[in-house]
């Protein structure tokens, strides 16, 4: 895999923070949001990032826009180094990279206008004067498919599919490579999630775009993405293309995630594997392998004490070799 | 939308409507709405936000805001009683009794100063007249129903030390205490994570199956209603569209919004990266509801002024199988 070719690199990134207690407030110990993760994205392609709540999707997506300062590890963007000790990030990564937030409602301010709103970016970066920046906000607008008099209105007067598009046009401002998509379509009902789906797919082909889209709703990040990574407890688990993670799941995590969507058709007959209780929690994370004591695997001892990497099992298809998770 | 065919259904709700009084003027929140549930019958309400379906449970409770909430017109029977007739004590003696009530988000459901065993033996004390101490033992004892790990401990605790699945038992627990009738679930999984969600579909299946009881189940997610519904009503802006068996519904589709409704969701073996289907438009302001069809603005096709006018019949298409006779959306 030539360097060009990747958008983003993620290299052992480790978010850690830090738990204070006791009379002084000192750190007692941290919690590992994100624990030595590394991903690649390549250019104009989107890569899906799917976990449980808790599990360190959005810390990791904090960290790559600078909203989030790592504990150590490396980003680089078309091969540069964004994270610098000391330093924010470069200002032309902050216009290159852009995030769209979960709920449209809580992101956007209530009491800016629309055109307000989109315009912002603009103004910060010092893009063009004003009749140039109005003209750009109808233009961007419009790409999301929102009539141009919707500048001079209030969030609360559009509903939440139509809040979800408008800080699409936000995100969009400065002209990004790459979007973060944090639960973009989770607060939508199901056939405005589907319109909002459409315009991201549609958005991506038409400015060649590179998604990092991150949800929980499995049959939503196999349908935008060509590599997905299954994340657990500030680690990733297995990474692969959508077909491949599909069709041939490799961790135990993975395998039991898939079956528990409910699929939408009564005539499948349903073989669950329930995973019991919760996501265990990142301050006091197990000894071993995480996932394999929750489900209390026979082979769980045999992972305490060991580092877990990640193994190319077959191309382009990773897991972490775990020896209790991972058969074979 | 049937004259009762058998005596024997637990839940009959007949030609309900409902309205809130805003300050813009009556806005019709569910407008005739029939259904049953039978004995041990899980019954589906699917449909978008805004479609009437918590309404429609918070009504069979008598939970409606009070007074902007007010049902002109329809029947509500219970084994045969009608609850709107009720006094609020007759009520009061019905709801967590006869008819638990699960919500979507447990931490609003749950009070946060009171520990869980308090709360959960709330329902015995007011139910079953028990002693305080019997009635801990007691929630102690359903809290090890629902599979809550060492409840003795977990019964002294408060809601915000569990986690979401927890919590979502814990109010389970409360709904099944006196092992009700009819457990009215709205959206019970929403909340929650997929791992999760399958843990506590399984429970509520399993607990369902020991207590004999129906359910009725609200969710957005037509994958919650094929796994675990035998019957399922589809709502849309205040009235069901679709009702049929869930085999049926899926398999055979009438409405022109079921088929969008079931077209509109990524599936897992579908092709990626293409065009979904979407249903243009949203759902349509409550305040600017017609009588006759209201999916036509967001069907795409057109529509005769008498169709959007006036009321619209229901057809049995085929045996227990419903659809509001729109001859544009659905092709009775």
């Amino acid at each position: 895999m030539s360097e060009e070719e990747n958008i983003l690199s993620i290299e052992n990134l480790r978010v850690y923070f830090p738990v204070r207690g006791g009379v002084f407030r000192r750190s007692k110990g941290f919690c590992k949001a994100v624990d030595g993760v590394s991903l690649i994205l390549k250019d104009g392609q989107t890569l899906g990032l799917v976990g449980e709540s808790g599990c360190g999707k959005s810390t990791l997506a904090k960290t790559v826009v600078g909203l989030i300062k790592p504990t150590s590890g490396s980003v680089k963007f078309k091969g540069n180094e964004v994270l610098r000790s000391g330093r924010s990030m470069p200002k032309s990564y902050r216009r290159e990279v852009q995030m769209v937030f979960q709920d449209p409602a809580e992101s956007l301010n209530s009491r800016h206008t629309v055109g307000a709103i989109v315009r912002e970016p603009l103004e910060i970066h010092g893009m063009g004067n004003r009749d140039q920046q109005n003209e750009r906000v109808i233009h961007l607008l419009e790409q999301v498919g929102l009539p141009a008099s919707c500048s001079t209105r209030y969030p609360f007067e559009f509903s939440g599919g139509q809040r979800q598009r408008i800080g699409i046009a936000r995100s969009l401002a400065l002209n990004p490579d790459m979007l973060l998509l944090d639960e973009p379509v989770s607060a939508l009902d199901v056939s405005v999630q589907s319109q909002v789906l459409n315009l991201l797919m549609e958005l991506q082909n038409k400015l060649g775009l590179s998604y990092m889209f991150i949800a929980h709703d499995l049959a939503v990040v196999k349908h935008v993405s060509d590599m997905i990574a299954v994340m657990y407890l500030g680690k990733i688990v297995e990474i692969a293309s959508a077909e491949e993670l599909y069709s041939n799941p490799l961790h135990n995590y993975t395998k039991a995630l898939i079956s528990s969507i409910p699929l939408p058709d009564p005539t499948q007959s349903t073989s669950k594997v329930i995973i019991p209780g919760d996501v265990p929690s990142p301050i006091n994370p197990p000894p071993g392998c995480a996932f394999g004591h929750r489900v209390s695997s026979p082979r769980y001892p045999e992972s305490i004490g060991e580092i877990l990497e990640m193994k190319e099992i077959e191309k382009n298809h990773w897991v972490l070799a775990c020896p209790c998770c991972v058969s074979g | 939308m049937t004259a009762p065919k058998e005596r024997s259904k637990l839940l009959q709700v007949s030609d309900l409507s409902v309205s809130f009084e805003m300050d813009e003027g009556e806005a019709q929140a569910l407008d005739g709405v029939n259904f049953e549930v039978g004995h041990g019958q899980t019954l589906g309400l699917v449909g978008e936000s805004g479609c009437g379906k918590s309404v429609t449970a918070l009504s069979i409770m008598r939970l409606l805001p009070k007074p902007m909430g007010k049902i002109p017109t329809g029947n509500i029977l219970f084994e045969g009683v009608d609850l709107l007739q009720l006094s609020p004590d007759k009520m009061r003696e019905v709801r967590g009794n006869e008819i638990g009530m699960i919500f979507q988000e447990p931490m609003n459901a749950l009070n946060p100063v009171k520990r869980i065993g308090d709360q959960i033996g709330e329902v015995y004390l007011l139910h079953h007249r028990m002693q305080k101490k019997d009635a801990w033992d007691k929630s102690v004892e359903m809290l090890e129903k629902v599979g809550i790990p060492s409840p003795r401990t977990r019964a002294m605790e408060y809601p915000h030390q569990l986690s979401g699945g927890m919590r979502q038992r814990v109010v389970i627990a409360m709904a099944l205490a006196c092992s009700p009738k009819l457990v009215i679930a709205d959206e019970p999984t929403t909340a929650l994570d997929v791992t999760v969600q399958a843990q506590i579909l399984a429970l509520l299946d399993e607990l369902q199956k020991s207590l004999r009881s129906s359910v009725l189940l609200i969710t957005h997610d037509l994958g919650v209603i094929a796994e675990t519904c035998d019957e399922v009503c589809v709502m849309y802006a205040g009235r069901i569209v679709e009702r049929a068996s869930t085999q049926e519904l899926f398999a055979n589709p009438r409405h022109a919004y079921t088929r969008g409704l079931l077209s509109s969701i990524p599936r897992l073996d579908g092709v990626p990266k293409t065009k979904l289907v979407a249903i243009e438009g949203m759902v349509p302001s409550l305040s600017e509801l017609k009588p006759g069809c209201r999916f036509a603005p967001r069907s795409g096709l057109h529509h005769p002024s008498e169709l959007l006018d006036e009321k619209l019949p229901y057809r049995e298409i085929s045996p227990d199988h419903w659809v509001e006779a729109c001859p544009v959306c659905s092709d009775s």
